[in-house]
């Protein structure tokens, strides 16, 4: 048997002295609507009353990144996964729970304290469009960060540092004088991926990086950031909703649902072998090459807005294994027998 | 005769920097209830051709060339009442974005009313009774109330399935879909595809599909027309196109998908990107990112530098390359 499959309840992950470089552990993350005080107050049995609705964007995540994988999550528009990017980078602080890096707790720093890990860790957007200052030339983009972390680098340090990362994604010297708004999508995010490196980060973490670029660029952008992640040791933190990608990029996956982790497995694991009903019906949902592929899982429903959290698993309202258990309790992430980890009472119960 | 039958279209527009042309010399047929894809990538000019089939090009564009029969009327020459009895009626069209169709401020029901009496004598109870099948026949859950509901109120599927009621309303000889899913979920996208796919097969309707993901191809359509830089460079049906893609760039755009490479390794990349449409490339517009560009000896082509590709036959494909023409010659010889 698995060495996983008989650790204790994944509610308290094994300590630092794992090879996790990024821990995350029962993380929370509401948002208030953005409503008016008019707005928040309803009329309700006679009398008028304040309702103060949030948006339940994360509800109880625990993952573990761990030293030179690429950890993919993927999941539907709206089940968080770019709230888990943001608030592992800062940008965004936690309702509930903690994020570790490389051992030290960093989701409650501030200002100068956080600063080291501003550097270690880097992000790529997906809107190569937005990401880039268009007042700036590409050479003042690259230039940037490394004057903002290394204040002490005398200008030609700086200008050797960007040329060297200028060669190895693949950007010719001369586009130094451009402005971002010159450039074509794969070109932009060529330049954030060589701006996101120029710091000599060990983790990355970027969300949906291809998403918005045409089939032939994507191709070219994901194989700098395989290069990148040989010649580096880079640790990726993938968020994508395209599981082709996945498949050929990450080495585990996260699923989420509604701001929960539904499965977490090994990539080979996951695509042979499903186990959660929504991963199920995601993978049969990719539109395949192939013409002799079975019927996709056809789900009843739609996704449920996070406003009002589904009772007991989030997904029972599509799943067609529901049961009244379902309802009604939240299941939690259990590890399988093959070391994966699913979070369904079906799978627990061994009828799935 | 085909259905409809677009032959040389040509496409411009006339915007102050100069003249792009969005459209060159495209071609294709469509039988009845046949299936037919447009694929290519961003810019390639797949929108611009939808919108041209129903003659909804608007200023700065033009049509300056070429006809789209329908039926063996031309709709490029209609006057605008002839093509609103076309519009809607015997053509419907699908948008990305719902509210290219949905009016904000009209329940479902009267949207649908509406657009049937514009097009059939018939009363209001009729009209009511024929949008509730509709909406039955694309598995909208309680229909009768949804009539009541305006578009705002529904969710993004279904609303795009509303759509899809709304596009059928008039029992259509041929759909025509602009990316009809992108906005929405991947599972509920294999939902609405498959929806489409299966109402399109039970009424014999044509559909004109138009998206760049090849997997959505491959599952949606008989024939494909592979686009670049505002022109056809291969056509056929849709398996030998996935399976045997004959044009470098249309076997580029198949070879860089992740699944035709084993997991890890590097991704077999097209180098450069797609040419803007008004700085296409001389020749054949591919050539600058072209590895066949070269001859035996090493030295590029004149005629792929120069010469525009004619369409040649290979199999049951039409391709629209050089090189493919030299090895069919070579072959027949
Ligand atoms: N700043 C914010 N204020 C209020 N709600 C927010 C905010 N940011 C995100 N949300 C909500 O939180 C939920 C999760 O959003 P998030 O952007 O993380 O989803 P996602 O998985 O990245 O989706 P997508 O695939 O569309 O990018 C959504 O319902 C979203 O509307
Ligand atoms: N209204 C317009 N004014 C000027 N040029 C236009 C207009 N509409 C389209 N074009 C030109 O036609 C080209 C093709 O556009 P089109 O929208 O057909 O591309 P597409 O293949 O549908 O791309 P996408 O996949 O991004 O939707 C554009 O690059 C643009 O140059
Ligand atoms: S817990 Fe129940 S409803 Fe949720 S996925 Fe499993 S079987 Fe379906
Ligand atoms: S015509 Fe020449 S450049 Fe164009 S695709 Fe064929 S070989 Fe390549
Ligand atoms: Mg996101
Ligand atoms: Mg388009």
């Amino acid at each position: 048997m698995n060495a996983v499959a008989t650790q204790a309840s994944p509610a308290t992950p094994t300590s630092s002295a794992t090879d996790s470089l990024l821990e995350i552990r029962g993380l929370y993350k509401h948002f208030p609507l953005a409503e008016g005080f008019l707005e928040q107050l309803r009329f309700e049995k006679g009398r008028l009353v304040r309702r103060n609705d949030s948006v339940h964007a994360i509800n109880g995540v625990d993952l573990a990144v761990r030293r030179g994988e690429a950890l993919c999550v993927v999941g539907e528009s709206g089940c968080g996964k770019s709230t888990v990017a943001r608030l592992v980078m800062g940008l965004l602080s936690p309702s509930a729970g903690e994020i570790r890096y490389d051992g030290h707790r960093i989701d409650d720093l501030r200002g100068k304290r956080l600063l080291p890990y501003r550097q270690r860790m880097q992000m790529i957007f997906q809107n190569p469009y937005a990401s880039l200052n268009p007042r700036m030339t590409i050479q003042q983009t690259l230039e940037e960060p490394l004057r903002f972390h290394h204040p002490e680098w005398t200008t030609p340090q700086i200008h050797d540092k960007v040329a060297e990362v200028m060669a190895s994604v693949g950007i010719d010297p001369e586009w130094g004088k451009r402005f971002g708004h010159e450039f074509s999508g794969g070109q932009r995010q060529r330049i954030a991926i060589a701006r996101a490196l120029a710091v000599d980060p060990e983790f990355i973490v970027a969300d949906e990086p291809i998403s918005a670029l045409d089939v032939s660029i994507q191709a070219q952008v994901l194989n700098l950031l395989m290069d990148a992640q040989a010649e580096r040791h880079l640790t990726y933190l993938f968020i994508t909703h395209d599981l082709a990608v996945v498949e050929h990029f990450g080495t585990r996956v996260a699923v989420m649902y509604l701001g929960t982790v539904c499965e977490l497995a090994d990539t080979r694991s996951l695509f042979a072998r499903p186990r959660h009903p929504y991963t199920q019906a995601l993978l049969s949902a990719i539109p395949r090459l192939e013409d002799n592929r079975p019927e996709h899982v056809r789900l009843s429903g739609e996704v449920p807005t996070p406003v009002h959290l589904p009772s007991g698993c989030v997904f029972h309202g599509r799943c067609p294994h529901v049961t009244e258990r379902c309802r009604q309790e939240v299941p939690q992430l259990i590890a399988t027998d093959d070391g994966n980890r699913v979070a369904c009472h079906g799978v627990e119960e061994g009828r799935l | 005769m085909a259905l409809l039958e677009v032959s040389n279209l040509d496409v411009r527009f006339a915007l102050r920097q100069g003249e792009v042309r969005a459209l060159r010399d495209v071609s294709f047929t469509l039988d009845r209830g046949e299936r037919l894809g447009i694929v290519g990538e961003s810019g390639a000019g797949k929108s611009v051709a939808a919108f041209t089939l129903l003659n909804l090009i608007a200023k700065p564009g033009y049509i300056a060339g070429g006809s789209i029969r329908f039926e063996g009327s031309d709709l490029a020459r209609m006057s605008s009442r002839e093509l609103r009895r076309v519009r809607g009626n015997r053509i419907s069209m699908i948008f990305q974005d719902p509210m290219m169709t949905l009016n904000p401020v009209l329940s479902i029901g009267e949207q649908m009313v509406e657009s049937l009496k514009a097009h059939r004598r018939i009363s209001t109870q009729e009209a009511r009774a024929i949008a509730l099948h509709k909406l039955k026949q694309v598995y909208i859950p309680s229909p009768e109330t949804r009539l009541d509901q305006y578009p705002h109120e529904l969710s993004g599927g279904m609303r795009q399935r509303i759509i899809i009621a709304i596009a059928l309303l008039l029992d259509p000889d041929i759909i025509v879909a602009d990316e009809p899913t992108t906005a929405l979920d991947v599972t509920i996208q294999a939902e609405i595809m498959t929806l489409l796919r299966e109402l399109c097969e039970k009424h014999n309707v044509g559909l004109v599909l138009i998206t760049h993901d090849l997997g959505v191809v491959s599952q949606m359509t008989q024939r494909t027309l592979v686009m670049y830089a505002g022109r056809v460079i291969e056509q056929g049906p849709t398996r030998e196109i996935i399976n045997d893609a004959q044009h470098p760039y249309t076997q580029g755009l198949l070879n860089a998908l992740p699944q035709m490479t084993t997991p890890g390794s590097r991704l077999n990349q097209i180098p450069g990107s797609m040419p803007s449409l008004s700085n296409t490339p001389s020749g054949c517009a591919f050539h600058p990112r072209c590895q066949y560009r070269y001859d035996a000896t090493g030295q590029p082509r004149r005629d792929c530098l120069d010469q525009v590709p004619e369409f040649v036959t290979s199999g049951n494909c039409q391709v629209a390359c050089h090189m493919v023409r030299d090895m069919l010659a070579k072959e027949a010889s």
